[in-house]
């Protein structure tokens, strides 16, 4: 079991002498002053759960997530509520959602889902409707306002009238580099709704966001991208403090656009190459990001993991429970107003399995 | 001179009136680049749809476009095998055990296409042998 860090050692400079406290599998909170209180979510993603055949699933993926819930439960104090991020399922059939949602189902705590477009693009989220309920939604806790939106719908013309098949439509969508995918899109009538939900939170209610696939433009040719991005972002402008959280990259992103930041998380199935390893095609990894270790392919469960994200103040400190790695910590810095890593941002503390190519 | 030995030089006094060993037309070399193209889009194939493993995993999954295979740097010294190896055998690792399959012999037409799939993806790439 890898170790925590505290979220003492993320609120770097917060308070004089500030140390660096690891402790296994436990957390010392940090109350901060003022009206908010302080608190903890456990986000899980992109576990790509994968029917072979009848009851036979593809092991590696199943471990993953089988490990991620496992520690999840062993954290103590508990952490306030779990996300899964997205992509439960591989090809978007029941049997692999099933099976998802039992692994799923022995987490403690309260669980909120994200759709991913491995789960949608075989019934149009119907039968994952039926498991988690609404495609958007939004809530309340703490004083934090949460949004969770379906990022991944594309064109009405390459939903419904594109292909023979349910079933081919989904192998379409499901393969990250093919060129007969579509683009990601929150589309108008959810930013219609989006516009709606946050007309009644006050501009100074930190608000978080969840999304699957990047609110931001990375890399079209893997939908490391959301083709609304920038309609999204004006709705979310005038808020003082917004988080963006998303899944689908199976890898560390951050990001800050305006005053909003973005974070990724990792999947517990299996590592994505950063755009820029692709030599053929222009891509924008945010400038800010300090990649990810290269992935050791030897061990099978290295650059993948799952994180604990601090909300502290209405900003967010994303801790990375990576396997087979040193854990790390993208934590907003309120001086630089950005999203940090707290141990390798400066360029003389780069470590060589951070360089990509 | 017996008849067959007879007719064998014919042959080839009449075949190698039409092909010298050193000429190739510009319709030659568009045809060769076909036939390697045609193999790595076989390659690209095998690399989407699952099919040189058992569990239906295919090597696009953690591999988009081949990216991080970097088939310029090998040969080069592989510190989980202990020792410099090729491309094909690393393909061969993922081949048993992210797709739970038979290792490919290294001139198999399937290892063929992966290779010339991968190597068509990092076309334009500087070779630079050994670097990990």
């Amino acid at each position: 079991m890898s170790e925590l860090i505290t979220r003492r050692s993320v609120l770097a400079g917060a308070s004089a002498g500030a140390a660096i406290a690891t402790l296994p599998i436990s957390m010392v909170t940090l109350a901060f002053g003022g009206t908010r209180e302080d608190f903890t979510f456990t986000y899980i993603s992109d576990a790509h759960i994968q029917q072979i055949k009848g009851a036979t699933f593809v092991r590696n993926w199943d471990q993953g997530l089988k490990r991620a819930v496992a520690e999840a439960n062993l954290v103590k104090p508990e952490s306030d509520f779990v996300m899964f991020g997205g992509d439960l399922a591989q090809l978007g059939k029941r049997e692999e959602l099933d099976h998802g949602a039992e692994m799923l189902s022995k987490l403690e705590g309260k669980l909120y889902c994200v759709m991913g477009e491995h789960d949608y693009y075989l019934d149009l989220g119907d039968y994952w409707s039926k498991l988690y309920g609404p495609h958007y939604y939004s809530f309340d806790h703490k004083g934090v306002h949460f949004v969770v939106l379906n990022s991944i719908l594309t064109s009405e013309h390459w939903t419904f009238h594109r292909w023979p098949t349910a079933e081919q439509r989904m192998l379409e969508m499901a393969g990250l580099d093919n060129p007969n995918g579509s683009p990601f899109m929150v589309g108008d009538k959810q930013r219609k709704w989006l516009a709606n939900d946050l007309a009644k939170v006050d501009r100074a209610t930190p608000l978080v966001v969840f999304s699957h696939s990047p609110l931001q433009k990375i890399y079209k040719g893997w939908n490391f991208w959301t083709d609304d991005a920038e309609d999204v972002q004006a709705l979310l402008a005038p808020y003082d403090n917004v988080t963006v959280v998303y899944g689908h990259v199976h890898q560390i992103q951050y990001n800050q656009i305006g005053n909003i930041s973005f974070n990724s998380v990792m999947s517990t199935a299996w590592p994505w190459p950063y755009p820029q390893t692709y030599s053929q095609a222009e891509s924008h990894l945010p400038v800010l990001t300090i990649p990810m270790n290269r992935a050791d392919p030897f061990f099978e469960r290295d650059a993948t993991g799952w994180q604990l994200i601090d909300i502290g103040s209405g900003r967010v400190a994303a801790r990375y429970q990576l396997w087979d790695n040193e854990p790390r910590t993208v934590a907003y810095d309120r001086k630089a107003g950005r999203p940090v890593d707290v141990a390798y941002q400066e360029p003389t503390q780069r470590r060589p399995p951070q360089t990509h190519y | 001179m017996p008849r067959s030995t007879l007719l064998l030089a014919i042959a080839l006094t009449a075949f190698g009136a039409s092909a010298r060993a050193d000429e190739f037309t510009r319709a030659d070399v568009d045809r060769y680049l076909k036939e390697f193209e045609s193999v790595a889009a076989e390659g690209r194939k095998l690399w989407t749809n699952g099919s040189v493993g058992t569990n239906g995993v295919a090597c696009a999954q953690c591999h988009p476009n081949a990216a991080n295979t970097h088939p310029e740097t090998y040969p080069k010294f592989q510190k989980q095998l202990g020792k410099v190896a090729q491309l094909f055998e690393m393909v061969n690792w993922c081949i048993r055990n992210p797709l739970q399959g038979q290792n490919l012999a290294a001139d198999d037409p399937r290892m063929t296409a992966l290779v010339s799939y991968i190597t068509f993806e990092r076309r334009g790439m500087k070779l630079t042998p050994g670097v990990h």
